[in-house]
C-alpha cells in the first residue's frame, strides 16, 4: 500500500466511521439513560429518512427545512413508540422484555412501511444537497462526507451540553442513576424519558436524512444494517458514553476500512471481531467506566 | 417406583400417545401435508427454543447468537452425511461439533456481562455465517443442495422428547441448580463455592449440542441449507420464544413457542399486512403479560404457566 | 411434568384449530371454473422489492388473461404467499399452495435459495414449479417437475465477458461483488472464467453495504478498461455513483439485476454508458414487448422492471402450456412445458433437457437515464 492509497483509506474510514459515529450518538444517550437497547432507533432512523424524502418530493422544501421536519417527525414517533409500546414495560418488566418489545416495534415499523410504501429503493432529490468532490492534493473526499462529520462532532457536543449543563440534562442523570430516587426529588420521570427518547429519536431522523442523501436510496429495511453497526460502534466506545460513540464510531469504520482493503471478503465479520477481541481485553469498552458490582 | 419415576413414566406414554394420534391423523389425511411441515417446524423450534432457555432463563446469560449452533449443526451433519456416515449418526456427530463450538465460544465471551454478552454472541452469529458464505466446499452463500430428506414426523417428534426430558432432568440435577444460582446471584453463587465460569460454560455447551441437533434435522427436513437462514434474526427469534414463555419453564417456552410457530402462518389470509400484524400482536402480547391484564385464553395462558413472573428473567 | 402434557396437548389443539381455518377451501385446483396458480415470493423482508415487482407482472398477466376469457374457457385465480425471502418460510408456504389450496402448478420462488428448497417439494408433490428468477444452476436439477424461464447465472456471466473482450476489447478489467449472495457469486464465477483479458483486482462486499470506498479505493488504482458488477439495481446505483466520485473511468458492465427505473433515479448520470446483459430491450418492437409495457404501465403507473418481466414470463408460459395440454393434470403440463415454443416478451423461449429456458440474451446500453438495445446474443 503506497502512503496516497494509505491516507486516502483512512479518509474513507473516517468517512464511513462518521455515520456509524452520526447513528451511534442516539443509541448510546438512550441506552445511558434508561438502560434499553432500543433495536427500533435504527428504523426511526428509516422512518426520519422517509419523512425527509417526502417533503423534499412533494413539498420541494430544500435542505435544512427538510432535516428540521424530519427531526421534529422522528421525534414525535419516537414519542410515540415511547408512549405505547415501551411505557406499560419500563417500570414494572425487565430489561430483556423491553429488548423484544423494542425487536417487535422494529419489525412493525419495517414491515409496515413495507406494506405502504414499498419495498424499491427511493432517492431523494438530487437537487437537494450537491455532492462535491474535494482534492486534498492527491487524495480525495467529498463534501456529504464533511458535512455528516462536522454534524457529527456539533450533535455530540451538543448531547454534552445538554446533558451535562441543562436543568433536563440533570433530570435525565437523576433518572439514569435511580428512576424512584429521582421521582422522589420531584423529577418528572416519565416526562424525563419521553424527553430522552425525543431527542434520541431526533438525532436518528437528522441521520437519516444525511445518510439518506449521502447514499440517494433510501428503503425500509435500510436501518437494520446501519443499527447493527451503531449499535457495535457504541459498545465499542462503551455503551452510554457520549464521546465513546462518537470515538467508537470512527474506530470502526477506520478498522473496517483497512481491513477490507486487506482482504475484502471478510468486511462482513471484521467489526465484530474487532469488537470482540476489545471486549475480551478491556470488557466495558473504551471509555466505559469499570462499574463495581454491587453485593 | 419413585415419584420421578413414575412422572417420567406418564410422560413418556403420554408422548407416545400424542405422538399415536397424530400420526394416525396424518395417516388419515385429517392433518395435511402443510400441517405436518408446521408440526415438524414447531418441533424444531421447541428444540431450539429450550436449549436457548437452558442458557437465557436457567442460567441468565442473554444469548443473541444462539442460531450460529443451529448452522454449526446443520452444516455439519450435512457435510459428515455425504462423506458416507449414516442419518442418525450424522445428526449426532453433528450436535458434538456444535457443542465443542460452544465450548470454544463460551470459554472466553461467557466472562461478559450482560448487553456486552449480547452483541458478543450476535458478533459470533455474524462471523460463522460470514465463514460459511467463504467456505465453496459447503455451498457458500449459494448454498447446499443435494441433502436427502430424511428428517421425517418421528424423528423430529422424539428429538423433541428427547430434549425435553434431557434438559428437565439436567435443571433439577445439581449442575443445573448451580446454573440457577449464576442467574439469581452470581457474587453470591461465588461465594458460595460456586465456579460460575463453569456452569455458564456448561450451559452454553449443552444449549449448543441442541441447537446442534436441531440444526441436523432441519438440514435433512429443507434439503437445501444456506448461510443467511441462521443469521442473528434467527437468534432473536428464540430469544422472542423464551422471553414470551416466562422465566425458566418448560410448558410456557413450548407454548409459547408453538403458538410463535403457528400465528405468522395463521395471519396468511391478512396478505400484506401479515407481517404488520405479527409484530403488533408481539408488542400486545409483551404488555399484556407485564400488566397482567387478563383476557379470554391469551393471558390467561400465559399467565398459567408463568411461574416467577417477569423478575427472574435474564437481566 | 403435567404443565408439559398440558401444553404439548395445547400445541396440538391449537394446530388443530388452525387445520380448521387453513384446510376447509380444499375445493380443487381445475373445479369451479378455475384454475388455481401459485406465486411464492418475498413480499416482505430486504428482498421484499423483488418480490412486490415479479407480484404486479404476475398480477397483470391474470388480469389479462380472465379479461380475455380464461384459460379454455376457465378463469384463473392467482393464490400468493409470501416467503419473506427465507428458504424455510417458502417451503411452508409452497406446501399450503400444494396441500390446502390445491393449486396445479407454481410460479416462483423469485429467489434463488427459495427456489432451491422448493424444488424438491414441488417434486415430491408432483406439482410443476416454473421460477422466472431463481438463476442458481442447481434448481432444476431438482427433478422434472421444476422449469424456470430465466437464464442460470453462468451464461449472463459469459455473455458479458465475451462482449467485454469481444466487442469493447477491453484488456484490463475490475470485479466487485456482493460475497453473500448466489446471484451475485454465480455471475462473477462465469465472468472470471470467460474473460480473456487481464482481470487486475477482485473485491466483495456484503449485503447491506452502502459504503464501497474502501474497495474502490484499490479498483481507481488499477484503472481497469471495465468494471463489472454483477449485483442488483439499488446496490448498483450506490456503487455507481461512488466509484465516479472516486474518479474511477471504466465502463460499468452488470447483468440482469440492472434493469428497473431505480437505477437511474438513484444513480444518476453516474450510470450512463454502462451495458448489462438482459432478456428483452424495453425499446423493442415487438408486439409482446410493447403490449406488456403499455398494460404494465396503464396498471400500475410506472415501468416494468426485469422481475416483473421475467415472472410475467413464467406465468405466460405455464399458461399457455396449460391451454395447449387441455387439462390441469400435472404430467399434462409437465409435457406441454417440455415442448413447449413460444414468443414471450423476453422473446422466443423453448426449455432444454434440463428444464432450462433456451432463449437469446441482449446486451443494453444505458444512454441519458434509458435504456437502449444495443446487441442481440443468440442462445
Amino acid at each position: 500500500m503506497t502512503l496516497v492509497e494509505f491516507l486516502q483509506q483512512l479518509i474513507n474510514g473516517l468517512s464511513l466511521g462518521s455515520v456509524y459515529a452520526l447513528i451511534a450518538l442516539g443509541y448510546t444517550m438512550v441506552y445511558g439513560i434508561i438502560g434499553l437497547i432500543n433495536f427500533a432507533h435504527c428504523d426511526i432512523y428509516m422512518v426520519g429518512a422517509y419523512i425527509g424524502f417526502f417533503v423534499s418530493t412533494d413539498l420541494h422544501l430544500p435542505f435544512v427545512p427538510t432535516l428540521i421536519v424530519a427531526m421534529l417527525g422522528s421525534a414525535i414517533a419516537g414519542v410515540l413508540v415511547e408512549r405505547f409500546a415501551y411505557k406499560p414495560l419500563l417500570r414494572k418488566a425487565s430489561s430483556i422484555s423491553l429488548l423484544i418489545t423494542a425487536m417487535g416495534v422494529s419489525l412493525l415499523l419495517e414491515n409496515g412501511f413495507n406494506a405502504v410504501f414499498g419495498g424499491s429503493p427511493r432517492s431523494y432529490p438530487h437537487n437537494i444537497l450537491t455532492q462535491k468532490s474535494i482534492s486534498l492534493g492527491p487524495v480525495r473526499t467529498d463534501s456529504l462526507h464533511l458535512i455528516i462529520l462536522l454534524t457529527s462532532v456539533v450533535l455530540m457536543v451538543l448531547l454534552q451540553i445538554v446533558i451535562y449543563k441543562t436543568k433536563i440534562g440533570k433530570a435525565m442523570r437523576a433518572t439514569s442513576a435511580d428512576k424512584d430516587a429521582a421521582a422522589l426529588m420531584g423529577i418528572n420521570v416519565n416526562a424525563t424519558i419521553s424527553a430522552t427518547f425525543a431527542i434520541g429519536s431526533a438525532l436518528a431522523g437528522a441521520a437519516g436524512v444525511l445518510v439518506g442523501i449521502l447514499y440517494n436510496s433510501i428503503d425500509p429495511y435500510m436501518g437494520i444494517q446501519p443499527g447493527i453497526k451503531a449499535f457495535t460502534a457504541a459498545v465499542f466506545g462503551g455503551i452510554g458514553m457520549i464521546p465513546g460513540a462518537f470515538l467508537g464510531g470512527l474506530i470502526l469504520g477506520v478498522i473496517e476500512t483497512f481491513v477490507t482493503a486487506w482482504y475484502s471478503p471478510l468486511s462482513g465479520a471484521i467489526g465484530f471481531i474487532v469488537l470482540i477481541v476489545i471486549l475480551i481485553i478491556k470488557p466495558s469498552g473504551l471509555l466505559g467506566k469499570k462499574v463495581s458490582e454491587k453485593v | 417406583m419413585t415419584a420421578y419415576g413414575k412422572k417420567l413414566a406418564i410422560f413418556l406414554a403420554a408422548s407416545v400417545a400424542l405422538f399415536a394420534v397424530l400420526s394416525a391423523l396424518m395417516f388419515q389425511g385429517l392433518i395435511d401435508a402443510y400441517l405436518q411441515r408446521i408440526l415438524m417446524t414447531i418441533c424444531i423450534n421447541v428444540i431450539l427454543a429450550l436449549s436457548t432457555n437452558l442458557i437465557i432463563n436457567f442460567t441468565g446469560q442473554l444469548t443473541l447468537g444462539h442460531s450460529a449452533f443451529m448452522a454449526i449443526g446443520a452444516y455439519a451433519a450435512a457435510a459428515i452425511f455425504k462423506v458416507g456416515v449414516p442419518f442418525f449418526l450424522s445428526i449426532v456427530l453433528g450436535s458434538i461439533v456444535a457443542a465443542i463450538f460452544g465450548f470454544l465460544i463460551g470459554l472466553p465471551t461467557l466472562r461478559l456481562k450482560g448487553d456486552y454478552l449480547a452483541i458478543t454472541t450476535m458478533g459470533f452469529c455474524q462471523i460463522i455465517v460470514v465463514l460459511i458464505q467463504n467456505i465453496s466446499q459447503l455451498g457458500g452463500a449459494q448454498g447446499m443442495t443435494g441433502i436427502p430428506g430424511k428428517t421425517n414426523f418421528a424423528w423430529v417428534f422424539f428429538s423433541m422428547i428427547f430434549t425435553i426430558l434431557i434438559l428437565s432432568h439436567v435443571v433439577k440435577s445439581r449442575q443445573g441448580r448451580a446454573m440457577i444460582s449464576v442467574r439469581e446471584d452470581e457474587i453470591a453463587a461465588e461465594a458460595m463455592g460456586i465456579n460460575t465460569t463453569r456452569y455458564k460454560v456448561m450451559a452454553f455447551t449443552l444449549g449448543a449440542f441442541f441447537a446442534g441437533l436441531a440444526g441436523g434435522l432441519y438440514a435433512f427436513l429443507m434439503m437445501f441449507i444456506e448461510p443467511t437462514s441462521f443469521n442473528y434474526f434467527k437468534s432473536i427469534d428464540l430469544v422472542i420464544y423464551v422471553v414470551l414463555g416466562g422465566s425458566g419453564n418448560f410448558a410456557g417456552c413450548i407454548a409459547s413457542t408453538t403458538i410463535l410457530t403457528i400465528l405468522p402462518e395463521a395471519l396468511r389470509p391478512l396478505n400484506d399486512y401479515r407481517m404488520v400484524i405479527y409484530p403488533l400482536l408481539l408488542i400486545v402480547i409483551m404488555i399484556l403479560r407485564v400488566k397482567n391484564i387478563r383476557i379470554p385464553w391469551l393471558s390467561d395462558f400465559f399467565s398459567r404457566f408463568r411461574k416467577g413472573g417477569d423478575k427472574n428473567a435474564a437481566a | 411434568m403435567k404443565k408439559q402434557i398440558a401444553a404439548s396437548v395445547l400445541a396440538l389443539a391449537m394446530t388443530v384449530s388452525c387445520a380448521g381455518c387453513q384446510g376447509g377451501n380444499s375445493a380443487g385446483g381445475a373445479s369451479g371454473g378455475t384454475i388455481k396458480i401459485g406465486f411464492v415470493g418475498p413480499l416482505t423482508g430486504g428482498n421484499s422489492s423483488y418480490g412486490q415487482s415479479s407480484k404486479k407482472g404476475l398480477e397483470l398477466l391474470e388480469d389479462q388473461i380472465n379479461k380475455a376469457g380464461g384459460i379454455n374457457g376457465k378463469k384463473i385465480d392467482l393464490v400468493e404467499v409470501d416467503d419473506e425471502g427465507k428458504p424455510a418460510t417458502s417451503v411452508t408456504g409452497g406446501t399450503k399452495l400444494i396441500s390446502s389450496d390445491k393449486v396445479v402448478a407454481i410460479v416462483g420462488p423469485v429467489t434463488s435459495g427459495c427456489a432451491n428448497s422448493l424444488a424438491p417439494i414441488c417434486q415430491a408433490n408432483n406439482i410443476p414449479m416454473i421460477t422466472g428468477t431463481g438463476t442458481n444452476a442447481n434448481i432444476t436439477k431438482a427433478g422434472d417437475c421444476i422449469f424456470r424461464t430465466c437464464f442460470i447465472d453462468p451464461f449472463q456471466g459469459k455473455v458479458m465477458a465475451k462482449f467485454a473482450s469481444e466487442d469493447l476489447k477491453a484488456k484490463t478489467a475490475a470485479i466487485l461483488y456482493n460475497n453473500g449472495d448466489d446471484y451475485s457469486k454465480g455471475l462473477f464465477s462465469a465472468f472470471k472464467a470467460n474473460f480473456t483479458g487481464s482481470i487486475v483486482e477482485t473485491e466483495n462486499y456484503n449485503a447491506g453495504d452502502k459504503d464501497f470506498n474502501a474497495q474502490l479505493t484499490k479498483i481507481a488504482a488499477k484503472k481497469p478498461d471495465v468494471l463489472y458488477l454483477p449485483e442488483y439495481y439499488g446496490d448498483v446505483a450506490v456503487i455507481a455513483r461512488e466509484a465516479r466520485n472516486m474518479g474511477i473511468t471504466a465502463t460499468f458492465l452488470g447483468g440482469d439485476g440492472f434493469d428497473s427505473p431505480e437505477l437511474f433515479s438513484v444513480g444518476g448520470d453516474s450510470v450512463n454508458g454502462a451495458y448489462f446483459s438482459n432478456h428483452y430491450a424495453s425499446d423493442d418492437t415487438s408486439p409482446e414487448v410493447v403490449q406488456f409495457i403499455k398494460d404494465y404501465k396503464a396498471k400500475y403507473n410506472s415501468s416494468p422492471d426485469a422481475f416483473a418481466a421475467l415472472t410475467y414470463d413464467a406465468g405466460k408460459v405455464l399458461c399457455d402450456s396449460i391451454k395447449k395440454a387441455g387439462s390441469t393434470d400435472a404430467t399434462a403440463i409437465k409435457n406441454a412445458l417440455k415442448s413447449y415454443s413460444g414468443t414471450v416478451v423476453c422473446g422466443k423461449i423453448s426449455f432444454d433437457n434440463d428444464r432450462n429456458a433456451v432463449k437469446s440474451a441482449v446486451i443494453i446500453k444505458t444512454v441519458d437515464g434509458k435504456e437502449t438495445f444495443f446487441k442481440k446474443i443468440s442462445a
